[in-house]
């Protein structure tokens, strides 16, 4: 599976459209991150813990997605977005979409 | 006459508790923080120079001369809090007005973190093109004071790695 985020993909020919795909989650930090992390407040700086969570939750929406996309019968995804948000206290959404192609 | 002694020899420590303490914390987070804001700066200086040769770009054009070996999407994130040193002198500038200068350095290294990253997530690559680079607060919506504040920054693009000319 190709992942760009640019309309095309370098080298390659687009020959087949499948259309949108998108995967989510949705991840809360746990207690012990958070102790961490009201700690690490006093200093200020890179909150480590979080950024790790958001990695792996992204990823997972990345792994939605393609597992979408293979389910079309494509083979690669261009014009990849990504979209974090606070959905509530301690959750944070993740949201990834593209476009389905298939190329040659 | 007991319990007199007893609250005179506590009640020195309530006041520290109570009054010392946050300024111990404030003062204590100002140097700490300072110090690791310097260092990191130094850390991204060096980093950015030894990645000179290898560009993170926003446009959306390569080489097409050259045949393409490899394409990745590429993404990282960096996730920042304030100290409460900074986050008190924001409070300030809010009643007056202007520049927030201690905000602007901690989200110039966060951006120049993630987009540091992004090229040594994606090593043995030409060039980045398409570079986005997002922020978003993580910090809790309704419970601004009381949650932990965060602003995330993520950086993302395409990195693409040309075939290599024999010879």
């Amino acid at each position: 599976m190709i992942l760009t985020n640019i309309e095309t993909v370098p080298g390659k020919r687009i020959v087949e459209h499948y259309g949108l795909v998108s995967g989510n989650t949705v991840r809360a930090k746990h207690v012990g991150r958070d102790i961490v992390a009201g700690l690490k407040n006093i200093v200020g700086g890179e909150l480590k813990g979080y950024t790790e969570l958001l990695d792996e939750a992204r990823n997972e929406s990345i792994s939605r997605m393609v597992a979408q996309a293979e389910a079309l019968g494509a083979n690669a995804v261009v014009n990849i977005r990504f979209s974090t948000s606070a959905v509530s206290q301690g959750a944070a959404e993740l949201y990834v979409y593209g476009t389905a192609v298939r190329v040659e | 006459m007991d319990e007199q002694t007893s609250f005179e020899t506590v009640a020195p420590f309530l006041i520290f508790f109570v009054y010392a303490l946050p300024v111990i914390l404030m003062i204590g987070g100002l140097i700490i923080g300072s110090i690791l804001e310097s260092r990191h700066f130094a850390s991204i200086r060096s980093r950015e120079a030894a990645t000179a040769d290898y560009p993170a770009v926003p446009t959306r054009s390569w080489d097409e001369t050259r045949a393409v070996a490899e394409v990745r999407l590429v993404a990282s994130s960096v996730v920042v809090s304030l100290d409460y040193f900074k986050r008190i002198l924001a409070g300030l500038r809010n009643i007056f007005g202007g520049r927030i200068r201690s905000y602007e350095s901690l989200l110039d290294r966060a951006k120049r973190e993630a987009i540091l990253r992004l090229k040594e997530s994606a090593p043995g690559f030409d060039i980045i093109v398409n570079l986005r680079v997002d922020t978003s607060n993580i910090a809790s919506v309704h419970n601004r004071k009381k949650g932990i504040g965060g602003v995330e920054v993520l950086a993302s693009g395409t990195a693409i790695r040309y075939e290599r000319r024999k010879g």
